[in-house]
């Protein structure tokens, strides 16, 4: 394990939806699998997402919203991911989303979308699969 | 403009990325810490360690926010532990300080303890020194939530606070030995519990019985409460006045001597350690002297005595200027 890079990622839950039993339990799973999460807390701005996906320089952010304002916050949260210079960021999420609003969520940038009794396993390898560290350059 | 004069203007983004080369080690790592080695040892560093659950991060989040009053920058490295059996980690001392997050004067860098011992991760020094390079005024370090033997902080810090709780007879106890020792100041956090006071007496009491010369330094003991905001101006006169003693006796540049040593020993251990295991495995004895041992055909002290080692300084000597 000791020389293996780590792949790091940001566990978040965006705005008042105050749910956060799906995310803690991917963040475990994710911790499980051995990739280092970084995990916000509840009620947070879009603004904060990115300053500590830009901060802890993750791989990859992984949003759980259950709020129903998800076409508003992927789309913002890509957006202001792309004005710091995180274009290379992964983002993915999770939550009650209508099936509808998915292709026009990854048109939006969104890698992936995880329904409800999606298994731990399918996202863990998922995020094996698609999340590398990011290339650095001096 | 690269990396690096990016991250001496203070961008955050480059800070992050050159953190991320500390951490993972890439080869790049070497020139960018030579890089930025000459625009260190300006800040000044705050170990914070005490039990899980004392409240260190949310007591960080507050002395932070009264730092920045005082228009002091701000660079918090924050340490969970890894699993010891997947690898991975959860780091979660962000939450309690996701306010300073968009707080221009502060960069949180998370760091997962990686199989180091001793409450630090083993990029800590690095990543202090790009914070320090990049501006930060002080560099807090939190410690993953210590027992009695995470002590390393001592050595990575100039002042090292320890963080207590009240409530907790038993605490009295367990900083007895180890953590007792390692205090510059102590702070006895949740100030507005009715058991405070009690606490703050009985380390009073505890400091006083351990034996000192004239000049040397006596923490002292601050009630703070993060609820009410209250206490952290004083423990902010503590931190300076435990800056002006080192200073005036001197202590502060033998110790930080000593932190320099004590980063070169442990960091030569740690490569000609593995260079002899990969060496070893390439020319595939490691196994064979592995099996040997286990079977009772080679003795351990031994098999490591007939190992020679050879060390050549001549590039050594060029970096000297010899």
């Amino acid at each position: 394990m000791a020389d293996e890079r780590k792949v790091k990622i940001l566990v978040a839950k965006p705005g008042l939806d105050g749910h956060d039993r799906g995310a803690k339990v991917v963040a475990r799973a994710l911790r499980d699998a051995g990739f280092e999460v970084i995990y916000t807390g509840l009620h947070q701005s879009i603004d904060q997402i990115v300053q500590t996906a830009l901060q802890e320089d993750v791989d990859a952010i992984g949003i759980s919203i259950l709020s129903g304002a998800h076409m508003y916050v992927f789309p913002t949260l890509i957006q202001k991911m792309k004005e710091v210079g995180l274009d290379d960021v992964i983002v993915f999420g999770g939550g009650i989303i209508p099936l509808d609003d998915i292709p026009k969520l990854k048109e939006a940038g969104v890698k992936e979308i995880f329904l409800p009794g999606t298994s731990l396993e399918t996202i863990v390898e998922w995020v094996r699969e698609n999340v590398k560290p990011r290339k650095v350059t001096l | 403009m690269g990396l690096v004069d990016l991250l001496l203007k203070g961008d955050k983004r480059a800070a992050a990325r050159a953190m991320r080369i500390v951490e993972e080690e890439y080869p790049e790592a070497k020139e960018l810490l030579r890089a930025i080695y000459p625009y260190t040892g300006r800040a000044y560093v705050l170990g914070v360690t005490g039990p899980p659950g004392a409240g260190k991060s949310t007591m960080i989040d507050k002395l932070t926010k009264h730092l920045r009053k005082r228009d002091y920058k701000v660079g918090i490295i924050a340490i969970d532990p890894s699993s010891p059996f997947s690898g991975g980690a959860i780091l979660g001392d962000r939450i309690r300080m996701q306010d300073l997050s968009l707080d221009e004067g502060v960069f949180i860098k998370s760091l997962a303890t990686r199989g180091q011992l001793g409450g630090l991760a083993k990029a800590t020094d690095a990543v202090a020194q790009i914070m320090d390079a990049m501006g930060m005024d002080f560099i807090i370090i939190e410690t993953v939530g210590t027992g009695q033997s995470e002590v390393d902080i001592v050595k990575t810090a100039d002042t090292t606070i320890v963080v207590v709780v009240p409530g907790l007879g038993d605490d009295i106890q367990a900083i007895k030995a180890g953590i007792l020792e390692i205090a510059d100041i102590f702070v006895v956090n949740k100030g507005d519990r009715p058991e405070a006071d009690r606490t703050v007496r009985d380390l009073r009491v505890m400091i006083e019985l351990v034996e000192r010369k004239e000049d040397e330094w006596k923490p002292p003991v601050v009630k703070v409460s993060a609820l009410y905001d209250s206490g952290f101006d004083e423990l902010i006169d503590s931190i300076f006045q435990h800056k002006l003693y080192l200073e005036k006796t001197g202590r502060f540049e033998s110790h930080r001597k000593d932190k320099v040593k004590e980063l070169f020993v442990g960091l030569l251990k740690d490569r000609v350690c593995s260079k002899a295991i990969s060496g070893l495995k390439e020319s595939g004895i490691y196994d064979v002297l592995i099996d040997n041992i286990y079977n009772r055909k080679v003795e351990l002290y031994n098999a490591i005595d007939s190992i020679r080692v050879i060390f050549d300084y001549s590039e050594l000597k060029v970096l000297l200027g010899d």
